[in-house]
């Protein structure tokens, strides 16, 4: 659980992005003497859904993986 | 006398112009300015990216900008989306095969609907066009601005020259008449590619 809610923050927190996270992340230029505009791309992270959904896998096996390395209570 | 002097000495100015050759732009930019965009919008998924390695060269005339012809092509494994893996999968075998094709080309061969209003030119460019080794035969709307004298205010240097800006945003091919992946993946890979072009050439002096 805290494995999802650690990412779920952080996801929030990079921007909440819906969609496919992001490894180029766009910038918008213009150019003075053309006029032309455009974007480049510079390495970068933004979590995306795809990311919360590994997180989400990787805490359920994670909760799975607890209940087969429970400690026996004593006297049981 | 004097002004058969005057006449003597301003004729050039007036004549040669009309005279002028033209000009060959290279569209190699030292600034890395020159961007082609591209937009596919599936129902599932919409994909936006750009292209920046652009090459080639255009030979226009300030005089006659009916004239112009020249080749634009881009490098394929420039072509980038946001997301890497998408990028590789983009550039990879399955779809536009980079290795295999390492450019997309337009070379220019007919204008049409040509309008020239002071250094700005409106036409319908047709030529070929080059994608996934497959050529067919594409007309482009473009605007050509003439900017003469320019070269050396956007480089910063002592190379002067002349600035041809070419820009187009309002076009679009389909991905299957191109042989990338017909019919496949179309809830999430639109069949329609819509592409945008802003590159400007320099033709030192």
């Amino acid at each position: 659980m805290l494995v999802l809610l650690a990412a779920l923050a952080f996801w929030a927190a990079a921007g909440a992005h819906r969609g496919w996270t992001v490894n180029n992340i766009r910038r918008e230029t213009t150019d003075p003497v053309t006029g032309l505009s455009g974007a480049t791309y510079e390495t970068g992270f933004i979590p995306g859904w795809d990311f919360l959904a590994a997180a989400a896998l990787a805490a359920g096996l994670m909760a799975g993986a607890s209940f087969l390395f429970r400690s026996k209570k004593a006297g049981n | 006398m004097r002004t058969r002097w005057i006449a003597f000495l301003v004729w050039p100015a007036l004549v040669l112009p009309a005279l002028a050759a033209p000009e060959t732009f290279d569209f190699k930019d030292p600034k890395n300015g020159n961007k082609i965009e591209f937009k596919l919008d599936a129902p599932a998924e919409k994909i936006a990216g750009t292209a920046n390695d652009i090459s080639g060269t255009v030979t226009f005339d300030p005089q006659n900008p009916g004239a112009t012809r020249g080749k634009i092509a881009v490098a394929t494994a420039s072509l980038t989306v946001p997301n890497a893996m998408q990028t590789t999968i983009m550039r990879g075998s399955l779809w536009l095969d980079a290795a295999k094709y390492p450019q997309i080309t337009f070379e220019a061969k007919e204008l049409k609907n040509v309008k020239t209003s002071g250094t700005n030119t409106t036409a319908d460019v047709t030529g070929t066009f080059t994608l996934h080794g497959v050529s067919k035969e594409l007309t482009i709307p473009v605007e050509m601005r003439y900017l003469k004298d320019k070269l050396g205010e956007r480089l910063g240097g002592n190379q002067q020259g002349d600035l041809l800006v070419i820009t187009s945003t309002n076009f679009s091919i389909q991905r299957a008449d191109f042989k990338i992946m017909p019919g496949q993946n179309l809830d999430k890979v639109a069949d329609t590619i819509r592409l945008t072009l802003g590159v400007a050439g320099a033709s030192p002096k």
